[in-house]
């Protein structure tokens, strides 16, 4: 079946529209709905075989990154959330929707009444940075990622994006479970400092996903290289056949084919 | 009861805001200063138990990983005892957004007894400092008094709201004498001038009634400079000829003589259209926010990028915005803080500001920042410029309005308070000393989270045809807005139903206040309920405020009062034209003598390291330019992606390979020696940097946007007449058309001791052009050892202006020209080639001539480069090494090629003047021979590119 795919809408979310560009791309029909629409019940969660919340700056990012839009999936849709990852579905936060699902509490585990224990705080150089970043991908049980080559290109655009454990044995534990997906990384496998890792995340985490491998956040934009012309290097290596960044939801798109 | 939530970042974790106050206070040259502590602080207003407290603190205001928290009672670290500790919030009135969200937050927790939320910032330092020098961090570095205020122990944060009891207000002038008249335009800041006061007092008397203070202000807001451009179309005494409006006979002029087909709309919506593909076209507008931005840097330009962007919203039926460009002028950011006039903000702290500005409006609206520059020069010390500019994508279908009466007005978005009271009448007048108190009205914080629900919801309404007519809220207000809009109709607006951030303001504030993020539509009345609904749905605020009507009358009523009334044809039609003296005589320039000092490696290095052409990356990183994904050439390009692109290249339809290619020209050290000059060379150099990228000269269009000094002076104005005529001539030549523009004309700063300092004749002209596709971009960095390097284009003796008699502090009365004839078709040899696929990097020579180009391609594309000058063409005066390397001559590009496209490179360049100089080495040095054959620069590239490099590598 082609699976349906909402991309979750809010003030201030502003990667929407391409984040859906990239599901359509990749054989999936996506909706852009509203977070208002999911509320009122206008629009049911589980009419949806994929969640992705996109990029952007929900509610202003006033307070912290995503801290609103999470609270609001915390207090007033954890059931229909619980329901939706429970019956084999997935959920994939970019950037700004990574924010939120690691406070909401879908990340690292979906487990809304846990206290949080790792954060996307402010990124080392204190502003908000541009970048394109060379990311290693681990072997993992996130469905997002299967077959992918060993290295990929993606830009970054945050200013909250230093992925932080609360304490080492949060981090042992996402070892353990082969939770960390992505890590920044340079071309090749050199030891890395910023700016291959532009924002001082902790053991160069990128992007990381729940132990069933569902749920996928990370901090650079796939979305933004579905299109070879994407790739700032292309004058200088020509064309590739597709963007480094299809991958990832062709994956999502053919979990359900 | 007020309750007080502090937040601070946790000792094990890196505290950014307090490292980077820490540089700042370093940067004042203040270092006793040992370590510096931020605090977040949130005040609530209302009866809040214990536990909701804690569930506040916890659970929306905190961190759990990285932040501690305290309740009514401060944070202490080990060494708070004896550090010293400030606290600044915003002052009264001035929005605070995220006080606004944690209300929501807070809502959103399930609990409804908190009234109101105000934040704070406190800072701790650690160190010795004197009361001085905690005066000077506290008002150099913390807080800009315009908006903000240090919080004294025991002072309120919240105030009640001011009542105002409804008095209707007539201004007696009937009988006023002329003294009278201009006593009352100066005591109400209406800078309107005596024959303006004179024409409006007729008019009244004509009716026999006193005006109103409403009807007086919106006559002043209509015919400010800032709304009407009088200047520029009025009558102009020049040189002993009449020039009638100027404008029309230059700028406009060429438009309608080209005729050309893609232009759908020019000069008459709030931004100019163009044809994009068969189902969209695309709109652009460039405006400025000089005056704003002098006073409170970051309100400023933030408001500046917010307001252009509603500019492509508010034009057709609304475009949506695509790509955002921004140019700044400002004062030396290394000059000693001592030297600083009084009333001045010190360079670096206005470009901070300007830039986090910009950064946080655009980046939050979702529109990447694509394109711009930034010029330095003293004279921009009091009044730095702020461009913004935006592109909006527009379906074909939706370019054109409709008004007709009986539909309704109604308001969208945000509310109205009291800022940004008479903003256009007060950026038609000078800055001096006093500005930072007395029109601290005028200066806003943007709220671009409301501006990004307006996009949203617009498009939908736009979609579903629910309006007919549409324009935003800029300078003036609604004033500004429904009376243009409805200017062939009419209209009646009921004042009272204007949703007000707080109460307290009166009649004619409403009407006239600029506050930020509003829109106005003209709304057929069988769609009002739909209308309403739809933004109601995304929390979008919308208002009816009115109806349109037949009669061509404005008519406000407050409470069903009338408290205005002016017919359409006296408030857009009643203005006395403006008569205005200007003269040009070109200033006495000896040209300088001095030798060719042999080894130019060091001046290679200081150019290269010049604040005009060093690398902006500082700045441009903190822009997002990939969002919307439909980025192919960056701002930033090269092995390490940091070399600097000439042009951006975009793809607003994620499934076509079209593209829009944006550029700017921008030349003020020209301008002095000789404005037609400097006006032709940024038309050069806006259109050379589109075709270096690709682009070509077909469908490629301009914008004007002219900041002057005071236009009142005759010299000024004479300037801007040259200008202008040049803008004429080099469009014909090129064939290509001004679709939009603006002009600021009093730029000016008032110093102390009265002296007025004029920032230079400073023209931007902004290029917008459509690439059919996309892959045949080129990017300026050098990509493969072997390839061959080519000059094209001539090189002529014109060092006036130039970086590298700017270091010799050496003058030349000759300014780059253009041979606009010739420039055509090296533009079209170029296009041809890389429409062709022959080059593989292009650059255009500008600032600081060949050698800053080849040098900036070779380090961008991590190879060396060699090139000799011997053989490239130039004029006959052109006979020593520093002249040929770094002469500023328009039209010219180096191009790469790789050895298998040479003879269909060269047959394209056929006509033209051009040379093969050099090529790409696989080594990692520049080497340059001059004219006798001997090496007159070799250097490796890496010290070439730390020199572009560090002169703005700030933390």
């Amino acid at each position: 079946m082609v699976p349906r795919i909402l991309v979750l809408r809010a003030a201030g979310s502003n990667c929407d529209q391409e984040t859906k560009f990239a599901f359509d791309f990749s054989g999936g029909l996506a909706d852009l709905v509203h977070v208002n629409r999911l509320l009122s019940g206008q629009v049911k969660l589980q009419d949806y075989q994929i969640l992705a919340i996109p990029g952007g700056f929900t509610y202003g990012d006033d307070i912290s990154a995503g801290k609103i839009l999470a609270n609001e999936l915390k207090y007033k849709l954890a059931d229909a959330l619980l329901e939706f990852h429970g019956a084999g579905k997935l959920i994939v936060g970019i950037c700004n929707g990574f924010q939120v699902l690691v406070k909401a509490g879908l990340l690292p585990g979906v487990d809304f009444q846990a206290k949080q224990s790792i954060t996307l705080t402010h990124n080392d150089s204190g502003k908000f940075e541009d970048r394109w970043v060379y990311l290693k991908i681990n072997d993992s049980p996130c469905v997002f990622t299967r077959d992918m080559p060993e290295r990929v290109y993606y830009p970054v655009a945050h200013a909250e994006g230093k992925f932080v454990p609360e304490n080492t044995s949060v981090l042992e534990s996402l070892k353990k479970n082969k939770q960390i997906v992505f890590q920044y990384s340079a071309a090749d496998d050199s030891i890395i400092e910023y700016p291959f890792n532009p924002n001082g995340s902790v053991e160069n985490i990128a992007g990381i996903c729940d132990p069933t491998g569902r749920v996928l956040g990370i901090m650079p934009h796939p979305e933004r290289h579905i299109d070879p012309t994407n790739n700032p290097l292309w004058t200088r290596n020509g064309l590739s056949k597709e963007g480094d960044g299809v991958a990832i939801f062709r994956n999502a798109i053919m979990y359900f084919r | 009861m007020i309750t007080r939530i502090e937040l601070a970042t946790k000792p094990e974790f890196y505290d950014a805001d307090g490292h980077s106050t820490m540089v700042g206070v370093r940067d004042l040259g203040i270092d006793s200063v040992e370590k510096v502590y931020s605090f977040q602080v949130t005040y609530l207003l209302g009866d809040i138990g214990e536990d909701d407290k804690i569930l506040i603190a916890q659970n929306l205001l905190a961190d759990a990983v990285t932040q501690d928290l305290a309740i009514d009672t401060n944070i202490s670290f080990p060494e708070s005892p004896d550090a010293w500790s400030v606290e600044i919030t915003f002052n009264r009135g001035v929005t605070d957004l995220v006080a606004q969200t944690t209300l929501k937050g807070i809502s959103d927790l399930g609990i409804e007894d908190v009234q109101n939320a105000k934040t704070a910032r406190r800072y701790e330092f650690i160190g010795d400092l004197s009361e001085s020098e905690k005066k000077r961090i506290t008002e150099k570095l913390l807080m800009n008094k315009v908006v903000e205020h240090v919080l004294q122990p025991g002072s309120t944060v919240f105030f009640p709201a001011l009542e105002t009891q409804f008095k209707l207000v007539h201004i007696p002038i009937l009988h006023a004498d002329d003294d009278e008249l201009q006593r009352i335009s100066k005591s109400r800041d209406l800078f309107l001038n005596l024959e303006e006061m004179q024409t409006i007092q007729s008019h009244f008397k004509n009716l026999d009634r006193e005006p109103t203070d409403i009807e007086l202000e919106m006559l002043a807001q209509t015919w400010s400079e800032h709304c009407s451009h009088k200047t520029l179309t009025g009558l102009i005494e020049f040189n002993g000829e009449r020039i009638d409006n100027l404008l029309k006979q230059t700028i406009f002029r060429i438009t309608s003589e080209l005729d050309l087909p893609w232009c759908v709309s020019v000069f008459k919506d709030n931004a100019g259209i163009i044809e994009f593909d068969d189902e969209f076209n695309v709109c652009f507008k460039v405006e400025t926010h000089n005056h704003p931005s002098a006073m409170e840097p970051y309100g400023g330009a933030n408001t500046g990028i917010g307001g252009v962007i509603r500019d492509p919203l508010g034009t057709g039926l609304g475009a949506k915005p695509i790509i955002n460009t921004d140019i700044f002028c400002f004062g030396p950011t290394d000059m000693p803080h001592s030297e600083l006039p009084k009333g001045v903000l010190h360079p670096k702290r206005v470009m901070q500001g300007v830039v986090a500005g910009v950064r946080d409006y655009g980046n939050r609206m979702g529109i990447p920042t694509s394109n711009g520059s930034i010029f330095f020069d003293e004279r921009y010390l009091g009044n730095p410029l702020v461009y913004c500019g935006n592109v909006g994508l527009i379906p074909a279908n939706k370019c054109e309005k409709t008004v007709v009466p009986g539909d309704y007005i109604i308001v969208v978005g945000g509310r109205t308070g009291r800022d940004g009271i008479h903003g256009a009448t007060a950026s038609s007048g000078e800055l001096h000393t006093e500005s930072e108190g007395t029109w601290s009205g005028a200066v806003q914080i943007g709220n671009p989270i409301v501006e990004k629900k307006i996009v949203d919801t617009l498009m939908q309404a736009r979609d579903r045809d629910l309006y007919r007519a549409i324009t935003d809220c800029g300078a003036g207000g609604l004033s500004s807005a429904i009376g243009e809009l409805a200017e062939t109709i009419g209209a009646e607006i009921e004042l009272e139903k204007v949703p007000l951030k707080y109460r307290g303001l009166t009649y004619m504030e409403i009407w006239i206040s600029e506050a930020q993020e509003r829109m106005v539509i003209f709304v057929p009345p069988e769609k009002v309920g739909e209308t309403l609904e739809l933004f109601a749905s995304e929390d979008v605020e919308a208002t009816v405020i009115g109806r349109t009507t037949d009669d061509k009358k404005i008519r406000l009523r407050y409470n069903n009062q009338i408290v205005g009334e002016l017919g359409m044809d006296f408030l857009h039609g009643g203005m006395p034209r403006i008569i205005r003296k200007a003269v040009w005589k070109a200033p006495q320039v000896e040209k300088s003598v001095f030798d060719d000092p042999g080894d130019l490696t060091p001046f290679l290095h200081k150019i290269l390291s010049a604040p005009n052409v060093c690398s902006k990356e500082w700045v441009i990183r903190q822009y997002d330019h990939e969002v919307q994904a439909g980025s192919v050439l960056k701002p930033l390009v090269g092995e390490a992606t940091d070399g600097p692109g000439d042009a951006s290249i975009t793809r607003p339809r994620l499934n076509s390979y079209r593209a829009v290619v944006l550029s700017n020209g921008l030349n003020p050290k020209y301008g002095l020696i000789d404005p037609y000059w400097m006006a032709a060379s940024a038309i050069d150099e806006a259109i050379r940097n589109v075709i270096a990228v690709g682009g070509s000269l077909e469908e490629t269009a301009l914008l004007d946007n002219f900041c002057w000094g005071n236009t009142d002076k005759p010299d000024r104005l004479g300037s801007l007449v040259r200008a202008a005529r040049a803008c004429y001539d080099m469009a014909q030549v090129f064939g290509t058309p001004f679709i939009s523009g603006k002009d600021s004309l009093n730029n000016e700063f008032k110093t102390e001791d009265g002296e007025s300092i004029a920032i230079p004749p400073t023209l931007l002209i902004s290029a917008i052009s459509i690439m059919g596709d996309a892959r045949k971009a080129v990017s300026m960095d050098l990509k493969q050892p072997g390839n061959l390097l080519y000059i094209i284009g001539l090189t002529k003796n014109e060092m006036g202006g130039s970086h590298y008699y700017e270091m010799h502090k050496a003058c030349d009365p000759a300014v780059p020209t253009v041979d606009a004839e010739s420039a055509v078709r090296i533009f079209a040899a170029v296009s041809e080639a890389t429409g062709t696929g022959l080059v593989r990097a292009c650059h255009d020579c500008s600032e600081g001539g060949i050698g800053i180009a080849i040098a900036e391609m070779a380090f961008a594309g991590g190879y060396g480069a060699e090139i000799s000058l011997q053989k490239m063409p130039k004029t006959d005066d052109v006979i020593r090494n520093d002249i040929s390397l770094f002469s500023e001559s328009n039209s010219r590009f180096i191009v790469e090629v790789a050895p298998n496209a040479k003879i269909a490179f060269e047959e394209k360049m056929e006509n033209i003047p051009f040379a093969a100089i050099g090529r790409v080495r696989d080594d990692k040095n520049l080497a340059v021979f001059g004219l006798d054959g001997n090496i007159i620069i070799e250097e490796k590239i890496e010290n070439l590119k730390e020199s572009w490099q560090k002169t703005l590598r700030w933390s």
